[in-house]
């Protein structure tokens, strides 16, 4: 019997079910490609939350704005392929505290440190003070790991099963 | 943790007509036959299969007895104060408590560690390995025959920052030798493209982890693979069911990667059934730190858990401070 591997995808998703005894809003249950179809482009909206910590769903199309961090973030690539390019930031520019990934005003001033292609299944480290930049020719989704931060969106209500 | 923990050795007994040895650890005594693993302890006394109850012994000493609750059934686990571990039978149970046979006793984790080691060589023949997927070992029914050589344990593998980076845990490949697993034929193997800067050689990296994950060769053994400052995601390919039911001491968060799992969710104190969670590719859903929860996997699955490793977060959500669920909305 040949193996079939199931992925979800942005053309094709099969959300889950929870069926409980309790408040599902404790569960905070979503869909990241759910998630991905309903956001604009880049917008990078939390799916999970500990405290301070979040992951972030983003639905890159096209060239997104430059970001940085003062810790790493790390993303997986889950549909598409996405271009990430790096920039090494002046040192005046680093962020030198906080958390979470903040947006830059426009590309950044600082030396090319290079670019990685990522596809389905692939996990790329967003450097901690590296500016960076999601590219992609079609609409792809990435889950980010990272700390809540200025640009984090929580609208849990509009993602969650309730 | 309700006692001074106790730093003791676990006594071995005979072996009996079997070939397996009997144990006594503290209160509880362990003794197996060809089907079953029999507990007893000063109140009572309580029966497993023994498969069951291997897979769930490995993993929770190579876990390192894991975030809060093991529970190797609804009635017989463990609960890690971290440096201390309870061992415990029915004290979770609303039936066993109503009949006043619950029973729990603290060891140094090093007693449990070293306590359940030696139950696990001893009970474990060759040809059976507990973190395999039943169908990809042998069983571990039957008389002793001998025992296994195989490292019968595998530790939580924790990446400093992230797999595959120079100093950090290695990507697993053909190399390390571990092949693809025969449920992720299919699984696309390239690896991301990398173009590095002059100056910039090592501050750029990229894995594919979906490749690394379809070379696990265990199941339901989740390994960091990346972190940042205290959150930390774990991967782990699934496939049956997990052999324990885990009562976590934080929330956690999962993320199906890949088919899908049942989770069966049970309050953590009581054992009262609250339902049942489907997670589909791409599904995202919170494991509140108030319940117990065992997972379901009809086919090799692939399975991202997000962790919090802030070590004051038990005591914070122990004492009410935090609620028991992530978010407020």
């Amino acid at each position: 019997m040949a193996v079939q591997t199931r992925f979800g995808s942005l053309g094709s998703y099969e959300k889950g079910s929870i069926e409980l005894n309790d408040d599902l809003k404790h569960y905070a249950f979503s869909n990241m490609f759910e998630v991905a179809s309903k956001s604009k482009p880049f917008e990078r909206v939390a799916v999970a939350k500990n405290i301070e910590y979040v992951a972030e769903v983003t639905k890159v199309d096209g060239a997104s704005p430059w970001y940085v961090a003062p810790h790493d973030e790390f993303a997986i690539v889950m549909d598409g392929e996405i271009e990430f390019n790096f920039v090494k930031l002046d040192p005046s520019a680093a962020p030198a505290g906080g958390q979470g990934a903040k947006q830059l005003a426009g590309a950044p001033n600082g030396q090319k440190m290079g670019k990685v292609r990522g596809r389905r299944g692939h996990q790329v480290l967003l450097p901690a003070g590296a500016a960076y930049q999601f590219v992609s020719k079609s609409p792809s989704v990435a889950v980010i790991q990272t700390l809540l931060g200025p640009v984090t969106v929580e609208r849990w209500s509009d993602i969650c099963t309730l | 943790m309700t006692e001074e923990a106790k730093n003791v050795d676990i006594v071995v007994g005979p072996a009996n007509h079997l070939g397996y040895s009997s144990f006594q650890l503290g209160g509880f005594e362990f003794s197996r036959d060809e089907y079953f693993v029999h507990i007893k302890w000063p109140k009572g006394k309580h029966v497993m299969e023994i498969d069951r109850f291997l897979r769930a012994m490995v993993r929770d000493i190579g876990w390192g007895f894991f975030y809060g609750w093991i529970f190797f059934d609804d009635v017989f686990g463990t609960h890690n104060h971290y440096g201390t571990v309870d061992i415990f039978a029915g004290a979770y149970d609303e039936g066993c408590k109503a009949a006043g046979i619950d029973y729990l006793e603290t060891f140094t984790s090093d007693s449990v560690s070293k306590g359940f080691e030696t139950i696990s060589k001893n009970w474990i023949n060759e040809g059976y390995d507990p973190l395999n997927a039943p169908m990809e070992t042998g069983s571990p029914m039957g008389e002793k025959t001998r025992e296994s050589d195989k490292p019968l344990l595998r530790n939580f593998i924790a990446a400093k920052r992230m797999l595959g980076l120079k100093g950090d845990v290695a990507v697993r490949s053909d190399e390390t030798g571990h092949p693809i697993n025969r449920a992720f034929a299919d699984v696309p193997v390239d690896n991301p493209d990398i173009e590095v800067e002059p100056g910039f050689e090592g501050q750029l990296h990229a894995i594919n982890l979906f490749d690394h994950i379809a070379r696990s060769d265990v199941t339901w053994n989740p390994s960091i693979s990346s972190a940042t400052r205290n959150s930390l995601c774990c991967v782990t390919s699934e496939e049956h069911m997990l052999p324990v039911i885990h009562g976590n001491d934080r929330n956690e968060w999962f993320f199906q990667l890949s088919d899908e799992i049942h989770w069966k969710v049970q309050d953590k104190n009581t054992g009262r059934p609250r339902g049942i969670i489907v997670m589909k590719a791409g599904d995202v859903c919170a494991m509140p730190a108030d319940i117990r929860h065992q997972g379901f996997s009809p086919k090799r699955s692939m399975l991202m858990v997000m962790e919090n490793a802030s070590p004051d977060l038990p005591e914070l959500y122990a004492s009410g401070k935090l609620a028991p669920y992530p978010i407020e909305f």
